[in-house]
């Protein structure tokens, strides 16, 4: 079995699975739950400045979004940060932190931005030996109103101003989590390193309405006939956490700032995805809220027999070796040709991809008699539409046009040289070959 | 109680009235809401449907389905009942796993079916259950038809004739509508008295007159319903039984009468069972009858078919619903004699063997104990108007379920085309009705030839 064993920011942990600042890890209750159950991390849910507790809605505080069997895609949130007194969370750091040295406690910090308020509650968060602080700049609900979470995120001299408080307030390792509701995820994530922070984490919620209520006209979750705005997380964000991951790990300015991973991570394939595209590790939170702590197993089991079938020995072998193979959509090469192809054997004639292509695409399948469905190679241009539409796996395939080949649909022979569209005749601005 | 399983001879009250409830309630309960909605999402909305193709009424039933997973049962039921209007009743009684459900993709996939059956009983329910039926009449056209037999190819015709303006008189033999649907099928299968409920319903569209105890050829002729109306839609079904020579010992009975008994009796415990019954047939009244009398408390129930397993009539899952029940299968072998003196004792067949030229005796023969004996291998035309051109043993007709005479037109059990199925007998009436309405309003030919 693979040793899962991760270094991140030099904290060491049995695995890359840590809870993310959410409602699982608000309290010692579930923090030693969770690490009982096998988390090798948890990242405290925000802790914000002395004074009055937090108060939150008396109402529902999450909305969701459901697949197939009410499987749940995606939860959405407004709930504020802790709203348990700051001296008792700073306790029970303390004291789980004692109890399990060899797992992770991040303390996440959303406090007014103000140096003074930062330098109020370091030296408190230093005193309990948790092992760094994430500080909360994603938050995109309530605190955001008061000027703090993602209104400090969305302004990456904001976030540049406030890390470089904590790192010269603070010695352990300052992580800084980032909001996905901004346009380049670049700029804040360049932001951060120029504050000094060691690393980031992305990404926080999505700013999002689940569902309108078609009787009352009120969007869930509803709060005495109104709703507000809440944060998406779950396997519905997934695809947009991975870009951000991967634009910041590939951006000139910013690789090499470890990334953890944030994000819909649901299984140990999810993980693994996120480090290829180099997270050094990966929060989660709704895989947990939604399964129960027991999910990390799958996750530790998947992730290590991956590693032992790919032969990885640990995992900074895999992290960051996806991230050469992202690239903008120019480099492409225009000379990869493929063609979709049906076995016949494990299709079961539901006739998906036909409709799909027939209605939506290019026209490229035909449907005959007796419910066969066969690629039109003169037509198919390989959209992938029919492979996403069916069932059963592997049933559709992509098979590429050997060199020498002609492609009946462009009447072109198929090159094995690349070819992008920098070099692309049809491109004004290609440079020439010669 | 008096009896038990094992009171020798014919008698009644073998269970306890408590265990006879339990017997002939719902036998496959209706899907509630969370089931039906973890049913309906398998269903992958394929294209050009293979289970529309195998349904005789041509139900679009992913729409239907998508229907119910988008929280609209109501539309559901309506796409159903649009097509077929007994719909309620055939998700009860179609033998969904040689129709819609064998061809589901999900069948081939991984050999369970959407559960289509079950999810148009949720639909239909749904929809009957929130008021009247969604159809109307069409402007009267002032044409008369007569429907002769309330069963449900005569109450299809009806209830599409009526839709579109049409007077029509049924005559009815019985003494209550329905036909199989209220005589002829398991009562495990229509309980609560849905099939009655049903056609109260259905005739709620108005413009639909049922006369009762009108028997064609005895208190009605042809000839009289063709001069009182312009129309004439035979749905007479097949009434007759195929009789066995030499099988007239008391306890011997054709399995249908059985059936009708049993779905007529308000007190289960009343009604007469065997010890032993051997049922003789392959089809589903087969298994209706040696399931129920099963449930009735028989101690040994055991149908014997003359062909091989494969050829049977009742399908493969009918056949594992007997089983299950206790029933014991036997294939491959032929009525010799009913043995008894007054009474029948037992029945002696011999073993069958098919060769070249069909099935044959091997002259292996075995005895079943039996005192009680149901015929259940087949039924026929009768009653039907010799002025009729039969094809085989049933009328025939053409491709828009016309006879012979330009003026009648029929379906169902008694047309030789298709099936004897409900939902045939579903299709081919309300095509019948289409095709009236297209001559009487002047289209495709004359009306009275």
């Amino acid at each position: 079995m693979a040793d899962l064993t991760t270094n991140f920011l030099g904290i060491t942990t049995p695995n890359p699975f840590w809870l993310a600042s959410a409602p699982p890890t608000d309290k010692e209750y579930n923090v030693r739950r969770a690490f009982e159950a096998g988390w090798g991390g948890v990242v405290w849910k925000t802790l914000g400045e002395e004074g009055p507790p937090i108060v939150n809605v008396n109402g529902p505080r999450y909305g969701a979004v459901w697949g197939a069997d009410r499987r749940l895609l995606a939860l959405n949130n407004i709930e504020l940060i802790t709203d348990r007194p700051l001296q008792t969370n700073l306790d029970e750091i303390a004291r789980v932190k004692k109890d399990y040295p060899d797992r992770a406690i991040i303390v996440s910090l959303m406090v007014p931005c103000t140096e003074e308020s930062w330098k109020a509650i370091l030296p408190r968060v230093a005193e309990t030996g948790a092992d760094g602080i994430e500080l909360n700049f994603g938050c995109p609900h309530g605190m955001s109103e008061r000027g703090m979470g993602s209104a400090v995120g969305q302004v990456p001299e904001y976030i540049e101003m406030v890390t470089r408080w904590c790192k010269e307030n603070y010695d352990k390792p300052v992580i800084v989590k980032l909001t996905p509701n901004i346009t380049d995820i670049r700029y804040p994530a360049r932001a951060a390193k120029a504050g000094g922070a060691d690393a980031v984490s992305l990404i926080n919620t999505v700013s999002s309405i689940t569902s309108v209520d078609l009787d009352d006209f009120c969007p869930e979750p509803a709060i005495d006939g109104k709703g507000s705005h809440g944060g998406l997380c779950g396997p519905a964000v997934k695809p947009m956490a991975l870009n951000m991951v991967a634009e910041i790990a590939r951006d000139a300015e910013t690789a090499g700032l470890p990334i953890s991973g944030i994000g819909g991570v649901t299984t140990w394939r999810d993980a693994a995805e996120f480090m290829a595209l180099g997270a050094g590790n990966v929060q989660v939170c709704t895989a947990a809220m939604t399964y129960g702590f027991k999910v990390v197993q799958e996750m530790i089991s998947g992730l290590s027999d991956w590693m032992d079938q790919k032969g990885y020995e640990s995992t900074d072998q895999f992290i960051g070796k996806a991230v050469p193979n992202v690239t903008d959509w120019q480099y492409l090469n225009l000379n990869f040709v493929t063609k979709a192809r049906i076995d016949q054997e494990s299709c079961i004639k539901c006739g998906r991809c036909y409709a799909a292509c027939e209605d939506t695409s290019h026209q490229a399948i035909w449907m005959k008699e007796g419910r066969v469905f066969e690629v039109n190679d003169a037509e198919c241009v390989a959209c992938n539409l029919c492979i996403n539409v069916c069932p059963v796996e592997d049933c559709i395939t992509m098979e590429r046009m050997e060199a020498g080949q002609t492609d009946p649909r462009t009447g072109r022979v198929v090159s094995d040289d690349y070819a992008n569209w920098t070099m692309h005749p049809n491109n004004p601005a290609a440079q020439a070959a010669e | 109680m008096a009896h038990t399983i094992r009171t020798p001879g014919i008698v009644a009250g073998r269970l306890a009235e408590d265990v006879l409830a339990e017997n002939f309630s719902d036998l496959h309960p209706p899907l509630d809401a969370h089931e039906a909605h973890v049913a309906a999402d398998r269903c992958y909305f394929c294209h050009d449907a293979p289970c529309i193709t195998a349904c005789p009424t041509d139900i679009d039933i992913p729409l239907f389905i998508r229907q119910i997973t988008t929280g609209t049962p109501l539309a559901a039921g309506k796409t159903i009942l649009e097509q077929n209007i007994l719909g309620g009743m055939c998700a009860r009684v179609c033998p969904t796993e040689t129709l819609c459900e064998e061809a589901c993709v999900r069948e081939m996939a991984e050999g369970k079916p959407v559960e289509i059956g079950r999810l148009q009983r949720f639909a239909t329910d749904a929809l009957m259950a929130h008021g009247p039926q969604p159809f109307s009449r069409a402007a009267a056209t002032g044409k008369s038809v007569a429907v002769v037999g309330a069963g449900p190819a005569g109450l299809a015709c009806a209830h599409r004739l009526a839709m579109h303006g049409h007077n029509v008189v049924i005559y009815e033999k019985r003494d209550k509508p329905g036909g199989l649907n209220e005589y002829g099928i398991a009562s495990y299968k229509t309980v609560n008295g849905f099939a009655q409920a049903e056609v109260d319903w259905l005739l709620d569209i108005g413009g639909i007159d049922i006369r009762y105890g009108q028997a064609l050829g005895h208190d009605v002729t042809l000839d009289q319903l063709s001069d009182a109306h312009d129309a004439v839609f035979l749905g007479i079904g097949k009434t007759g039984v195929n009789r066995l020579d030499g099988f007239d010992l008391d306890g011997i009975r054709p399995a249908v009468d059985f059936i009708a008994d049993l779905r007529q009796t308000d007190d289960l415990s009343t009604l007469p069972v065997g010890r032993h019954v051997v049922v003789i047939g392959g089809g589903m009244t087969a298994v209706d009858a040696a399931v129920q009398s099963r449930l009735l408390g028989a101690e040994s129930v055991t149908i014997v078919y003359r062909r091989a397993q494969s050829e049977m009539p009742a399908s493969r899952y009918e056949q594992d619903l007997a089983t299950s029940k206790g029933v014991t299968l036997v294939f491959n072998a032929q009525p010799v004699s009913a043995n008894g003196a007054g009474a029948v004792e037992s029945v002696t067949f011999e073993y069958t063997a098919t060769n070249g030229s069909g099935l044959k005796g091997t002259g292996e023969r075995f005895d079943l104990p039996a005192d009680q004996v149901f015929l259940a291998i087949g039924q026929v035309l009768e009653d039907a108007p010799d002025a009729l051109t039969r094809k085989g043993a049933a009328l025939a007709a053409d491709a828009g379920h016309r006879t012979s005479l330009a003026n009648v037109w029929a379906g169902g059990d008694c047309s030789a085309e298709g099936e004897d199925l409900t939902v045939t007998a579903v299709a081919q009436g309300r095509d019948a009705a289409e095709a009236i309405h297209k001559s009487l309003m002047g289209e495709g030919g004359p009306a009275n030839g």
